[in-house]
C-alpha cells in the first residue's frame, strides 16, 4: 500500500485515491487544426517512464482534488507531491 | 535434442537418468543473424520457433537479459481461452486456442494443457444482460460458449456461494478454455526452437541500438555487438525502454498485475471461475495450488510486485465467492510487469522503424496468445506484411481510431 502526501489533507493510504496517469499530457492548444497522427499522440502515446515519474492522483475519499505526484516507477518510492499549478511545495 | 517418449524414459531409467542430452543448447552469439528476437518469454520463443520451423528462416537469435521464462512467462496465471467479444479478437485467439490443443504433440513437450472450462459468473441482473449478449457474440464468432443458470454453476463449481453479496445470477462458460502449464510451454518451444537451430543466449541484455535512416543496424549487448536483418522485440512491459533506443514512442503504459497462489490442497475444483464484477479468478493447479489473482495495480510500475489492498480486495471477493477456501494460507504473491494498451488489445507487426516488428500490449492476457502470437509474428517477420489475424492489431489503429475495445481482455474488467 502506498502512502500519498495529498497537498491538502496530509498523508493517507493509497485506497483513498485513484491514479491519474502521467502529468506531462497537454491537451492540444489547436484541437481543430490537430492531425490524426497528433490526436493519437496527445491521446494515447506515453513515455512509460521507467524511474523518476511526475504523475496525477485524485483524492477521491478525501478532499476529491487533483494533484501531482513525483514517484519512483522501479522502487515505488513517493519523492513529494505539490498542488498543480505550484512549482514546488 | 533426443525424442521424448515412453521408451525414452524406460532407456534413460536403466541408466539411472545420467544420460539425457540438455534441453536446448547455450551457445555464443555470433556476430550477425537474420532475425534477432528480444526477449526469450513464450511469444519471443514461439516467434523464433516457427520462423525456423515452417518460415524457413533458419538463423535466429533470441536474446534474453535474464533467464528463459524468467518474466511474464512464468507469472501469470495459466489460463488459455478464447471467449472474446469482438470478431478480430475472437480470430486471433481461437486460432491461439486451436494451437494449443495440439501443442504438446507439435512441442513433443507436455504443456499440460487442459480444457476444464473457463466458467464467468454474474452478479447482478445488468452483468447477465451483458453476458448474454457476449456469449451469443462468442457463438456468433463460431467459438463455443453456453450460458449457465444457477444450478448449472453448482455443478461445475460445487463449493461456490451462489447467495454470497452480490449473488450469482447465471453465467457462461468456455468448456473448450483452461489451463496449461506455463513453464513447459516456453521450456516446450525453447527445445524445439533450439533444435532447428536458433541461438537462444541468456543472460544478454541489450543495452544499447546502432541506428541509421530508421533502421536498426545493430544491437549492444552485455556479450558484444550482433547486428541483423529484421529484429523483433518480445519484452512485455519493457518494450517502451526498447524502442526508445531505436527512437520508437509507444501508446503503451506499463503496469503490475498481481498473482496468488495458496498452500497445495487435494482435488477440489476442477474449473477456471472467473467473476469481472466482484473481481476475482480462480483455478487450482496440478500441484494443487489454487491459483488467484483480480485486479491490476492500477499505476504505473515496473516493480514486479503490487500493493497489499489489491491483495486484500482479491482474498475478500474469493472468499466471498468460495467460502471453503476462506482458511487456506497464501504461499506466495508475485507480479508481472504488463504492458497495456489503451484498448487492452495487443499490437503485433511493423513499426515505422523499417527492420523492427514489435508484439506488445499482451497486457493482463498475453499468455493465452503466445502460440498464434509467435504463429503470426513470424509470418509477418518472413513475409513482410502483417499476418491476416494481425491486420486489426497494427500500431495505425490509434491514429485511425480503429480501436479493439476490448474490456474483457481478460475476462475481468482491469
Amino acid at each position: 500500500m502506498l502512502r500519498i502526501p495529498c497537498p491538502y489533507c496530509g498523508i493517507r493510504d493509497q485506497d483513498e485515491f485513484r491514479f491519474g496517469g502521467e502529468s506531462r499530457a497537454r491537451r492540444p492548444e489547436n484541437p481543430d487544426q490537430l492531425s490524426d497522427e497528433e490526436w493519437a499522440e496527445y491521446l494515447f502515446y506515453r513515455d512509460n517512464v521507467k524511474g523518476r515519474h511526475e504523475e496525477l492522483w485524485v483524492h477521491s475519499y478525501g478532499c476529491r482534488q487533483w494533484f501531482n505526484v513525483t514517484r519512483d516507477t522501479c522502487t515505488h518510492e513517493i519523492v513529494g507531491s505539490r498542488r498543480i499549478g505550484s512549482v514546488n511545495g | 535434442m533426443s525424442h521424448y517418449s515412453a521408451l525414452s524414459i524406460l532407456r534413460n531409467a536403466f541408466s539411472g537418468h545420467r544420460n539425457w542430452t540438455r534441453a536446448w543448447q547455450d551457445p555464443e552469439p555470433k556476430k550477425h543473424y537474420d532475425v534477432v528476437i528480444v526477449g526469450a518469454g513464450g511469444h519471443g520463443l514461439a516467434t523464433a520457433y516457427y520462423l525456423a520451423r515452417y518460415q524457413g528462416v533458419k538463423n535466429v537469435a533470441v536474446l534474453e537479459k535474464d533467464y528463459l521464462g524468467g518474466g511474464n512467462s512464468g507469472r501469470n496465471t495459466q489460463v488459455c481461452r478464447s471467449n472474446y467479444f469482438y470478431p478480430q479478437s475472437g480470430a486471433f485467439y481461437e486460432h491461439s486456442l486451436q494451437l494449443f490443443e495440439d501443442l504438446g504433440q507439435e512441442l513433443n513437450f507436455n504443456v499440460m494443457f487442459s480444457q476444464r472450462g473457463v466458467l464467468s459468473v454474474c452478479n447482478s441482473m445488468h452483468e447477465l444482460e451483458i453476458y448474454r449478449r457476449w456469449a451469443n457474440a462468442i457463438r456468433m464468432n463460431g467459438i463455443d460458449s453456453e450460458m449457465l443458470d444457477r444450478g448449472e454453476i453448482r455443478k461445475y463449481a460445487p463449493h461456490i456461494n451462489l447467495d454470497c453479496r452480490f449473488p450469482i445470477r447465471g453465467g457462461f462458460i468456455q468448456k473448450r478454455g483452461g489451463m496449461s502449464r506455463h513453464d513447459a510451454v516456453a521450456w516446450g518451444y525453447a527445445r524445439q526452437a533450439s533444435a532447428a537451430g536458433v541461438d537462444i543466449i541468456q543472460q544478454c541484455e541489450v543495452t544499447g541500438m546502432v541506428t541509421s535512416d530508421s533502421r536498426i543496424e545493430s544491437l549492444q549487448t552485455r556479450k558484444g555487438d550482433i547486428s541483423g536483418d529484421r529484429f523483433a522485440l518480445c519484452v512485455a512491459g519493457h518494450t517502451s525502454q526498447l524502442a526508445d533506443m531505436a527512437g520508437l514512442r509507444l501508446p503503451i503504459t506499463s503496469i503490475a498485475l498481481q498473482g496468488m497462489v495458496t498452500e497445495p490442497v487435494q482435488p477440489i475444483f476442477d474449473t477456471v471461475m472467473m467473476s469481472a464484477q466482484i473481481h476475482t479468478y480462480v483455478s487450482q493447479s496440478d500441484r494443487g495450488e489454487l491459483v488467484t489473482g483480480g485486479g491490476a495495480d492500477l499505476y504505473n510500475s515496473y516493480a514486479q510486485r503490487g500493493s497489499l489492498d489489491t491483495q486484500q480486495h482479491n482474498f475478500a471477493a474469493l472468499v466471498e465467492l468460495m467460502p471453503i477456501f476462506s482458511r487456506l494460507r497464501m504461499m506466495r504473491v508475485w507480479a508481472g510487469v504488463c504492458d497495456m494498451a489503451y484498448d487492452v488489445s495487443p499490437i503485433v507487426g511493423k513499426t515505422p522503424v523499417e527492420n523492427l516488428y514489435i508484439s506488445t500490449g499482451w497486457g493482463t492476457g498475453g499468455y493465452k496468445a503466445i502460440p498464434a502470437g509467435g504463429d503470426c509474428l513470424a509470418y509477418t517477420m518472413a513475409n513482410d506484411r502483417p499476418h491476416e489475424l494481425l491486420r486489426p492489431f497494427q500500431l495505425d489503429r490509434f491514429s485511425s481510431g480503429r480501436l479493439i475495445d476490448e474490456g474483457a481482455a481478460s475476462g475481468v474488467a482491469h
